[in-house]
């Protein structure tokens, strides 16, 4: 990384385990601030444990367990000061499977986090609500039926939901875990056009088994497999020359 | 390749006969049940035998104190087991899953789940009754039908949890969500039918049971209504198996309109169970 | 090949492409020496067949190009494949405009007519060979990815350049001293020679860029 680009996410020596089973290996990754940090790999390789890692919903999982630092702003997340729940509202999350509440309406969805949280904020519902729809891309879409259920909407408007959802809470940092893996292509268009525009204001890492979105919507690119960090620059030179020859080899699809 | 061989097909065909069997026989078997107990009335089943209080002479007894009690026993028992087992499954599901402390209590219910219900009744009996003093009361026949309907009622809220998809708390906490924001506003308002259908089905088993209370010290013979939680009391079950004891015949066509009553109020709770369920499936977005 | 796709009919694909640029790679080879040929044997009507030979190497172009934008549009290679696809397109271009250098000397060849210009067919013939072989080689280095093949015939360049300025030096003699217009004719003909080899050096140093997925290309190093 240049240096200036400040790291949003500096990672060191982390390690994660599933019970016995260690997951991620020795990871050293600093992620910038405000760009769209893209981590590939073939299916278990870790790298969705490595971002629930980040705003540590790995630990939720029984037996799971983590060792190493991370550091958000320098601030160590792992820190026995560090309350779990506060962090993960300066780190958001959008998963795999659109997963909006199913008894809330559109609106409701949006705030869920700060009503479940009881914030404040609250006062402001509708400038929040808007804001955070616009901001997603679904404000024009579901603006004359706000009080319909958020799972009336198709799975793309689903997935959107769930990103305003997410920026509602005022994030500074959005991972996404596979956002689009459920949705078909206009719906993955228009979620990673919706990136372009957040990486302005958001620090982004999205997790994704599609190599041409990786190529797509980020700015770096990280390679996992089992458990390791390969390689890690630029996405244009990840995609025309790789330096390690696994990498080579991954996305040119010669290995599964 | 035959595409179907007449053998495939008569293989088929039993097996289709038999299932269809499976359910014929107790339908069948519950219709002519119903249909002998409802005959045996010869009548008796009249709006006064729901108002009136036991007698000695057949034609005027009524069935009152043991609706009543019934009613009175049921609701303290659903008031007092629905928070005791939504709490118990909530921890083991949600705090305590796949810890050692659950494993063990996990393993006791399901225990305590197939213990005879007269067991239940003996241990009401030593520990409501006599240490703790609340003597042959409603409100110790409460406790220890609570205690009877607790395991099933634990053990279905448990599975009524666990059928709300894991990908809705993650959800709530990724939004910075404390465990218990997310049980109390996200995840117990989605299982919420499930677990009610469960609690209506075990309570309405509870409906039914004469045994544990009559060794807790339900009376049978009763003319009055219960006044309190520490006043005495009868149940219908207790009413019906006292008339069935006795010699005298019209007493049996009291009994058997008590029964059809009884079956009645099951029949009552268990329809609104498949209801809510049903409604629960429509619902079901996940 | 030794790690092959997973899917393996985008190896057949990439298999077939290969070949055929290969193919075309040896009628544009073909032209070189057939139009080299004519002019020394002053042989017009092989001149003429050179013609039909561009004529087929345009349907090796067009087919090629067709072929590259299939697999880019279905398969989206990505790393060496995208390399290898993409210079592809381009060196196709390049044998192409080798194919029509050549018809250029068959051109000249039949302006030349029976003039003998016997004391340049050593010279002409040694570069033309040049041409020949930094050509084959090139396509040889993209097709087996060997950059330490390229690399040579980028340093060959070199010889074709010395050897134009030889035959530079003793066609002024000639012009001057004899016939200015076969003079200019010949000429001609050792400047398509040269072109031609720098069109190799230019697939080579493409070749170099695939394999190391580095540019040598504009950067002065010659190593």
């Amino acid at each position: 990384m240049s240096s200036n680009e400040a790291a949003k996410i500096s990672v060191r020596n982390l390690n994660a385990w599933f019970g016995e089973k260690l997951v991620i290996r020795d990871i050293d990754i600093e992620i910038p601030e405000k760009q769209a940090t893209a981590i590939i790999g073939p299916s278990g390789c870790g790298k969705s444990t490595f971002i629930r890692c980040c705003n540590r919903m790995h630990e939720l999982v029984p037996g799971a367990r983590v060792q190493g630092s991370i550091q958000l702003d320098e601030e160590s997340i792992y820190d026995r000061s560090i309350d779990p729940v506060l962090l993960r509202r300066r780190i958001g999350m959008v998963f795999q499977k659109p997963n909006p509440f199913p008894s809330m309406s559109i609106r409701d969805n949006v705030l869920s986090g700060l009503k479940l949280t009881k914030s404040g904020r609250l006062k402001e519902a509708d400038s929040i609500v808007e804001n955070a729809l616009q901001q997603a891309a679904l404000w024009d879409e579901v603006k004359d039926r706000l009080n319909d259920p958020g799972i009336g909407l198709s799975g793309g408007q689903q997935q959107r939901l769930c990103i305003a959802r997410a920026l509602a809470v005022e994030p500074e940092v959005l991972l996404m875990d596979e956002p689009c893996s459920a949705l078909d292509p206009v719906a993955t268009a228009r979620i990673e056009d919706l990136i372009h525009g957040l990486k302005d204001d958001y620090t982004i890492v999205i997790v994704t088994h599609n190599m041409q979105q990786a190529a797509r919507v980020s700015d770096r690119t990280a390679f996992f497999l089992m458990g390791e960090l390969v390689e890690y620059r630029g996405t244009k030179r990840m995609f025309t020359t790789p330096k390690d020859k696994r990498t080579e080899d991954y996305i040119t699809g010669k290995f599964g | 390749m035959k595409l179907n061989t007449r053998r495939g097909r008569y293989t088929e065909t039993v097996f289709q006969f038999l299932c269809l069997l499976a359910i014929a026989l107790p339908l069948v078997l519950l219709v002519l049940l119903l249909a002998d107990v409802i005959s045996d009335t010869h009548g008796r089943l009249t709006w006064d035998f729901l108002t009136s209080y036991p007698s000695r002479k057949a034609e005027r007894a009524g069935i009152l104190p043991g609706l009543v009690g019934s009613i009175y026993l049921i609701s303290l028992t659903a008031a007092m087991a629905l928070p005791i087992g939504i709490g118990a499954a909530v921890y083991l599901e949600e705090y305590d899953k796949r810890g050692k402390l659950a494993a063990l209590i996990e393993l006791n219910i399901s225990n305590l789940a197939g213990v005879p219900s007269i067991i239940y009744g003996l241990l009401g009996l030593e520990l409501f009754v006599r240490i703790i003093g609340l003597g042959s009361s409603l409100l110790a026949g409460a406790c220890t039908m609570t205690l009877l309907v607790l395991p099933i009622m634990i053990m279905s809220s448990r599975e009524a949890l666990k059928t709300i998809p894991q990908s809705f708390r993650e959800g709530a906490y990724a939004l910075g969500a404390t465990r218990w924001q997310t049980v109390r506003q996200v995840v117990l308002p989605l299982a919420l039918p499930g677990i009610l259908t469960g609690a209506i089905l075990s309570i309405s088993r509870a409906i039914g049971e004469a045994a544990p209370l009559l060794v807790v010290g339900a009376l049978a013979y009763i003319t009055f209504l219960p006044s309190g939680l520490d006043s005495p009391f009868t149940v219908l079950p207790i009413q019906i198996f006292n008339w069935v004891s006795r010699p005298n015949q019209s007493f049996l066509e009291n009994a058997a309109a008590g029964i059809v009553v009884l079956m009645a109020a099951m029949l009552l709770l268990n329809s609104f169970a498949i209801i809510l369920r049903n409604r629960l499936h429509k619902r079901r977005y996940w | 090949m030794k790690h092959p796709h997973i899917d393996r009919e985008y190896d057949n694909e990439l298999k077939e492409l290969r070949q055929e640029i290969m193919v075309m790679a040896g009628e544009v080879k073909k032209m070189i020496a057939r139009a080299v040929q004519s002019f020394i044997s002053m042989d017009t009507s092989l001149a003429n067949g050179v013609t039909a030979l561009e004529y087929r190497v345009n349907q090796y172009e067009m087919d090629i190009d067709e072929r590259c934008l299939s697999i880019l549009a279905r398969r989206q290679p990505m790393a060496s494949d995208l390399r290898f696809i993409t210079l592809g397109l381009k060196m196709v271009t390049d044998l192409e405009r080798i194919g029509d250098e050549a018809v250029n000397i068959c051109e000249r060849v039949i302006d030349i007519g029976s003039h003998s210009l016997a004391n340049f067919y050593p010279l002409i013939s040694q570069m033309a060979e040049i041409a020949q072989s930094m050509i084959h080689d090139a396509i040889t280095a993209f097709i087996e990815k060997d950059a330490k093949l390229a690399k040579k015939v980028v340093t060959r360049d070199d010889e074709v350049d010395a050897l134009y300025v030889e035959v530079i030096n003793k066609l002024v003699d000639y012009m001057v001293k004899e016939n200015v217009k076969q003079g200019f004719n010949a000429l001609s003909i050792a400047k398509v020679l040269e072109r031609m080899a720098d069109h190799g050096t230019n697939i080579a140093e493409q070749v170099i860029f695939m394999v190391k997925g580095k540019d040598i290309r504009h950067s002065g190093e010659s190593s």
